[in-house]
């Protein structure tokens, strides 16, 4: 097969809405164009209201695109049968943000792995039970998991619950919703650390969507940044980081704050390290959201 | 596998409250209540002694004994004979199973209707969902007894098909109640997951949806059923129905009544069963309600303040704020559970210092202490908290709230909800300027604009006039920081004040608070779990690990070198400085919730220094060069211990 594993072409997705009471037409995605090859990471990069998320629906079939399309292995899924919608499911999956409702509280963590297994591909009960618990073991979950429910799990646990829920399937593409921006700093490495390590070992591709561009720089091959719906900048995580062509991209980077990191000899000056605060200046993104209109 | 001890803590790790329900808790714990024990006992002695009627039963219900008419209860008649000699108990148990069936048929029937009807319209939504509503103001608008009475003028005096059309007519109010739960959980992510493994519609709603709306649906089924039953009774009383001489509960009290001058006794048996088995009904609809709000607001044991004796540390300082051996305990399941323990904290004028841990450390009800704004049940159970002179920990409620607002001030991390959506942001501000300086209208409205400005909003006359709805996030915080600085503090509490905003909003209310700082010479106690925004905010800060500050200091020189592993290991997480796609160093493990905390050092557990003397006994904490101290036994193998 050639081409790429997933492509997304021209991309509009618009939702109703109301402005001050009036009707009105919200455009959350206006035009992307992106693609995902195989095995490749590619990250998202936007903060609220950019519409990272509602790209990553669009390929889930959670919502429908208002124009364009969205092909996987050739085929154009954005408008699909919802029959043939659903055999997508054992390829294509979903990674949530919130490990607290992304999980249904009140069914066991192998009634909620073995699930998609038995009902929605058939496997008998002895294929999907062996399944689970080897999933379990991935992720590094206790089997006795199995028995028990979400509730009993801390966040860091939940998270790994839900993604080996995304993996059990075996797909080929796994949506990453901002899988760690509920986490401490502690366990979110742990969690990236688990995402590196499945892809490693099975080779699927991610759409890795984040706000925190450290995160999406870590992960990623390549990098796409989004401002009100549209595409800024795409390319190499690399290339994006280090230099960055779109000013929006630069205020981005430049709003993360700097790097504390033992044996960093930049923040021992706190002087030095205050500078690199960009001020709040009219003008500037942050401040378009706040100004006087 | 790192997990393994993660799934160890998480064992012993306390449900949060209100996603921990599972329906198969609620009968559970319906059935551990006295009174839910005794309405389901009541309830299943009926259908029991009703089933087995025939065998139980001493006489058969039209056995007439005409040599005892209108007895009172006897040796053979235990309950009494009526007008025609006829065994009371019989007529009550053979009667039992006539109107037990009808309104298991009415409960049944309005049960599936409205879990159909509801589910359907609550999960699919569109037209269907507007086709629900439209029908359901309909039928609530149809009268029920007048609609009954003339089902069973047409039908023929069936009491089935009345307790049918009685079920169908109920239905609606009560899809209305399942509708409104399956809105609320269709929009939980997990159905979106199942929907996304290509599970069937059919399966999604069944297996998901179902289990989540089964609360409120018992309840509406229990308060049904008691209905039918009285409906059932009443229309047998008007002589609808079962005909005489087969027994009803209903025709029964209908005959007791026409002898009422002669037997009065007569009404007490079939009276008793059926008050006591609507009741019953009821309560048990009660008690399923309430277990279900109180998985939610569990009662537990109370923390109360020990006034601290023995000996008295006053140390003298000259820092505004100054905490010293600060232990803080909230309400656990048997006795309080100690969340903060021997904090001792300190905060010079002018001087920002932060508060640094991961989710639970104890950072913000510590910062909550110092307001006197404990979660009830909550208090400072050792220590003391001493501001400008005065002790926090022992001041009395108007002390406190002299202290709030014009001394001491907060922002919290969610401005959006802690402004009132029904006042604009003007008058949030100048409540708070006439509050604690007065003064006349026009001055309030001159020192309103005044602060709004300096919050950084060029034009505060078109701000003021807004909603907070009509606020972005960074705005809103704006507006409470405005509100903040109203009473001009000396100290200003900023619990996570940027979390929940955009990167680039973040930076600007950063540095605003930042130029606060310094114009105002007004102390800021930053709490955040966000490293980098502790490093570009603060001079010095504290680091919570599990209700200990585990390490303290002058930030530069602690980022840089740090003396306590959980320091080393939190900085290490950040993907900042790893190389793209390369493993993080993680810190194996999870933090151990409060309650389970270890004896030695509450890091021991996760750690790659710790010994066994880490394990043995509380750790003391070490001072460096100052200002910096740090809880561990082994900093000198840390690059902060050498330095």
């Amino acid at each position: 097969m050639t081409g790429p594993l997933l492509d997304i072409r021209d991309l509009r997705v618009r939702f109703p809405g109301r402005v001050r009471g009036r009707r009105t037409v919200v455009t959350a995605v206006d035009g992307v164009s992106l693609s995902v090859d195989e095995g490749e990471t590619l990250g998202l990069v936007g903060e609220s209201g950019s519409g990272k998320s509602t790209i990553g629906n669009a390929v889930l079939g959670l919502v429908r695109p208002t124009s364009g399309s969205v092909w996987f292995r050739g085929e154009n899924i954005s408008r699909l049968p919802p029959g043939r919608r659903r055999e997508l499911g054992r390829v294509i999956q979903v990674v949530f943000q919130d490990p607290y409702s992304s999980l249904n509280p009140s069914r066991t963590i192998g009634q909620t792995l073995g699930e998609p297994l038995r009902h929605a591909h058939r496997l008998p009960r002895r294929v999907a039970d062996a399944r689970v618990r080897d999933m379990l073991r991935q992720v590094g979950l206790p089997a006795d998991a199995v028995g028990r429910y979400p509730a009993e799990f801390s966040g860091g646990q939940r998270q790994r619950i839900a993604i080996a829920r995304a993996f059990v399937l075996e797909p080929r593409l796994v949506v990453c919703d901002e899988p760690t921006s509920a986490l401490d700093l502690s366990v979110q490495a742990q969690i990236l650390n688990l995402l590196l390590d499945l892809q490693r070992e099975h080779g699927m591709s991610y759409l890795f969507i984040s706000h925190d561009i450290d995160v999406v720089r870590h992960m990623s091959h390549r990098i796409a940044v989004l401002l009100g719906g549209r595409l800024v900048e795409q390319g190499r995580a690399a290339t994006v980081t280090r230099t960055p062509r779109h000013p929006y991209t630069r205020s981005l980077l430049g709003a993360v704050l700097p790097v504390v990191d033992p044996g960093d000899p930049t923040v021992a000056n706190p002087e030095t390290v205050r500078t690199t605060l960009p001020p709040p200046a009219p003008g500037t993104v942050a401040d378009a959201a706040w100004g006087s209109g | 596998m790192t997990a393994l001890e993660e799934s160890a803590a998480g064992a012993a790790r306390t449900a949060r409250p209100g996603r921990a329900a599972h329906p198969h808790g609620a009968w559970r714990t319906a059935l551990a209540r006295p009174l839910g024990r005794v309405a389901v006992a009541y309830l299943a002695l009926l259908v029991v002694c009703s089933a087995l009627a025939p065998v139980l039963a001493p006489y058969r219900p039209t056995a007439t004994d005409l040599d005892h008419i209108l007895s009172l209860p006897s040796g053979a008649h235990p309950l009494g004979t009526d007008a025609l000699g006829r065994d009371v108990l019989s007529r009550l148990l053979y009667g039992g199973r006539t109107s037990l069936v009808d309104a298991a048929l009415a409960v049944g029937v309005g049960m599936a209707v409205a879990l159909a009807a509801g589910l359907l319209a609550g999960y699919f939504g569109g037209w269907l969902d507007r086709g629900f509503t439209w029908l359901v103001d309909v039928m609530l608008a149809i009268p029920v007894i007048v609609t009954l009475l003339a089902v069973l003028a047409v039908i023929g005096n069936s009491m089935s098909a009345a307790m049918i059309a009685l079920g169908v007519l109920v239905a609606p109010g009560i899809a209305r109640v399942v509708r409104g739960a399956t809105l609320a959980v269709r929009n939980e992510l997990y159905i979106s997951a199942a929907r996304v493994s290509g599970l069937p519609h059919r399966h999604i709603v069944v297996r998901h949806v179902l289990p989540r709306v089964a609360g409120p649906v018992l309840v509406q089924a229990s308060l049904l059923a008691g209905g039918a039953l009285l409906m059932d009774a009443g229309l047998s009383y008007l002589g609808l129905g079962a005909r005489p001489p087969a027994p009803t509960w209903g025709n029964m009290i209908s005959e007791a009544a026409g002898v009422i001058d002669r037997q009065p006794w007569l009404l007490v048996p079939p009276g008793v069963v059926l008050g006591l088995a609507i009741l019953a009904f009821g309560l048990l609809g009660d008690v399923l309600r309430d277990t279900s709000a109180e998985r939610t607001t569990r009662r537990l044991a109370p923390a109360r303040p020990v006034p601290v004796t023995g000996r008295k540390v006053v140390e003298p300082t000259t820092a505004l704020l100054s905490a010293r051996n600060v232990t803080i305990s909230v309400p656990g399941p048997d006795a309080p559970v100690r969340v903060v323990e021997g904090l001792d904290l300190d905060i010079g004028p002018g001087e920002c210092v932060g508060l640094v841990g991961e989710t639970g450390c104890g950072k913000t009800i510590t910062a909550r202490s110092v307001l006197g704004l404990l979660p009830p049940g909550a208090a400072v159970t050792a220590g003391s908290i001493r501001f400008d002179g005065v002790d926090l920990a022992t001041a009395s409620r108007a002390t406190l709230t002299g202290l709030r607002g014009t001394r001491i001030a907060m922002v919290f991390q969610d401005p959006g909800t802690s402004l009132d959506p029904v006042v604009t942001a003007g008058r949030h501000v100048a409540e708070l300027v006439r509050r604690h300086h007065g003064g006349s209208r026009a001055r309030v409205r001159a020192r309103t604009m005044e602060l709004l400005r300096s919050v950084g909003f060029p034009e505060p006359e078109q701000v003021a006039g807004r909603y907070p709805h009509q606020l972005s996030g960074g705005m809103a915080q704006r507006v409470a920081i405005a509100m903040a600085l109203a009473g001009e503090p000396r100290l200003l509490i900023a619990d996570e004040p940027t979390t929940a905003l955009d990167v680039t909003v973040q930076a600007g209310i950063l540095g605003l608070l930042r130029d606060l700082q310094r114009d105002n010479d007004m102390a800021i106690l930053l709490i955040s779990h966000d490293l980098r925004i502790i490093a570009t905010m603060c001079d010095r800060a504290y680091v919570m690990y599990a209700g200990h500050v585990v390490e303290s200091g002058d930030v530069a020189g602690m980022f840089r070198n740090p003396a306590h592993p959980y320091t080393d290991g939190l900085l290490r997480s950040a993907p900042r400085r790893a190389t793209p796609g390369e493993h993080l160093t993680a810190i194996p493990g999870t933090v151990p919730p409060p309650g389970s905390w270890p004896v030695g050092c509450h890091f021991a557990a996760r750690c790659l220094l710790a010994t066994d003397e880490c394990r043995a006994a509380p750790v003391p904490v070490a001072r460096l060069r100052p200002p910096r101290r740090t809880r561990c036994l082994h900093f000198d193998e840390l690059s902060g211990g050498r330095a």
